[in-house]
């Protein structure tokens, strides 16, 4: 099993995965193949940010200072959360040799 | 009733027409016809109507969701309602252009079905001769666009050999998820449960290849399980609850609680044709008949389980026992549960049953040649 994901990882939303505004519930929900995840405000903090460029590390020290927590706090926070959507294949890293070709 | 959630999930059947002739197809045995399907405009109004009630998945389905010829009209329309779309097809009818037609649409998703990992097998399940080939040559079109891609592998007595190779076969494909589903019996699976019903060796041998699988394949393919029915001890979580999560729209417009609801004779079904959609879920009689727990009586009504699988599945009860309210047999609590696993062992054991094919007709199609 893969541990958790490490700071300097870059993740990305794969295609067929998105977050949709839920506007009949409430809240936001991540969207993926035959299945749906309602996202919790960390949850969607988090997924907001990822942009398939930055690491986990600048995702969460630009929360850190959007909410004046703890960065460290916010990354063991959401560890399991994002190693759950990893193994799901929810969420993927982005590798060195795509971002070779994506530059 | 008050405590009734919106629904998460709508499966709809854009048609019954299909050029494959499946022995365990889940329609019902009287197709709708051609000239009966609703059309582009009245699907396009009921996805709107879905995603106002909260419907955030749309299963494009049939028969084959690409016999129908505005099936990329139909996409965008569900893309504009706000819905994640998911094709579930057999490839069948499927070209280079219309898969990239599909994806301007907005297509998310597509679950491709595997009737056998040879083309001597899959053809010979399918009835149609030349679909593996074609199907090998639209999940290769699937992967050079980019769709994500599931696998649904049926499985049963004839090609449950052939499990192995469909978890390969995922893997070579780019799939991100697989569905290793055991035939459940309905529609027109009832007819072939001699030919088509595992063997308890069988059943238990496919359970130990998925629990490998998973684990060897943990973060690269995602493997959903639905094992052997008649041979467990405990009823699956049908539909999640009846009326509870998921709904399902026949080519006609007929609102169902589940796919093989019609198999119930006493229940009635609305039309979308008369209703709307949000009175059919949260009114109708046919959602309302089994909905949450009211309903049971015991074994289900005192049972600590009882919110966890819903006494098992209403059609199932139904076609085995004749009461829809019954306990479903493959629980082993069910008075009928030691009749039904002999009965597995007895359909398992018929080693010289011919599949039935269905065609339009009902009728049995020709047998494609060794």
């Amino acid at each position: 099993m893969r541990g958790a994901m490490r700071g300097e990882e870059i993740p990305v939303l794969p295609r067929g995965v998105r977050l949709h505004q839920d506007r009949v519930r409430g809240g936001w929900v991540l969207l993926a193949p035959e299945r749906t995840v309602a996202l919790d405000q960390v949850g969607h903090a988090i997924l907001s940010e990822v942009d398939g460029k930055r690491s986990l590390s600048e995702i969460t020290a630009a929360l850190a200072e959007a909410y004046n927590a703890p960065q460290d706090q916010i990354m063991q926070d959401s560890a399991g959360f994002l190693a759950a959507l990893r193994s799901k294949r929810f969420l993927e890293v982005v590798t060195e040799v795509t971002a070779e070709v994506a530059t | 009733m008050s405590d009734t959630r919106p629904p998460i999930a709508m499966l709809a059947e854009l048609t019954h027409r299909c050029p494959l002739s499946c022995p365990y197809c889940s329609n019902p045995l009287e197709l709708t016809r051609q000239d009966s399907e609703l059309n582009t405009e009245a699907w396009a109004g009921i996805f709107r109507q879905a995603a106002d009630l909260g419907v955030l998945q749309l299963h494009l389905s049939g028969g084959e969701p690409a016999s129908r010829r505005d099936l990329e009209a139909l996409v965008a329309a569900a893309r504009d309602a706000g819905l994640y779309t998911n094709l579930i097809t057999s490839g069948i009818g499927l070209s280079e252009r219309r898969l990239r037609a599909l994806d301007a649409a907005g297509l998310d998703h597509i679950q491709l079905s595997l009737q056998g990992t040879t083309p001597e097998m899959a053809d010979e399940i399918g009835g149609y001769r030349g679909g593996y080939k074609r199907k090998m040559q639209v999940a290769q079109w699937i992967g050079e666009i980019g769709f994500p891609l599931t696998l649904n592998a049926v499985l049963h007595r004839r090609n449950l050999h052939q499990l192995p190779r469909a978890l390969e076969m995922a893997v070579e494909m780019g799939a991100r998820r697989i569905e290793v589903a055991t035939v459940q019996f309905h529609g027109w699976a009832l007819k072939n449960r001699d030919a088509l019903m595992p063997t308890r060796v069988q059943a238990q041998e496919a359970t130990r290849l998925v629990e490998a699988a998973r684990a060897r394949l943990k973060d690269v393919l995602v493997i959903d399980y639905v094992p052997a029915d008649y041979h467990s001890d405990v009823p699956k979580r049908c539909m999640g609850g009846w009326g509870s999560t998921g709904l399902n729209v026949t080519p006609e417009g007929l609102v169902l609680p589940c796919h093989a609801a019609q198999t119930i004779p006493h229940l009635t079904f609305d039309s979308l044709r008369d209703r709307s959609l949000k009175e059919i879920w949260y009114e109708g009689a046919a959602f309302n008949a089994y909905r949450g727990t009211e309903w049971m009586r015991d074994p289900c009504k005192s049972c600590a389980r009882k919110t966890v699988d819903f006494g098992g599945c209403r059609c199932q009860a139904m076609a085995l026992t004749g009461d829809a309210s019954a306990t479903d047999p493959v629980c082993h609590h069910s008075p009928d549960h030691a009749a039904l696993q002999s009965r597995a062992e007895a359909h398992a054991a018929s080693e010289e049953a011919a599949l039935v094919y269905r065609d339009a007709a009902g009728s049995a199609a020709p047998v494609p040649a060794e």
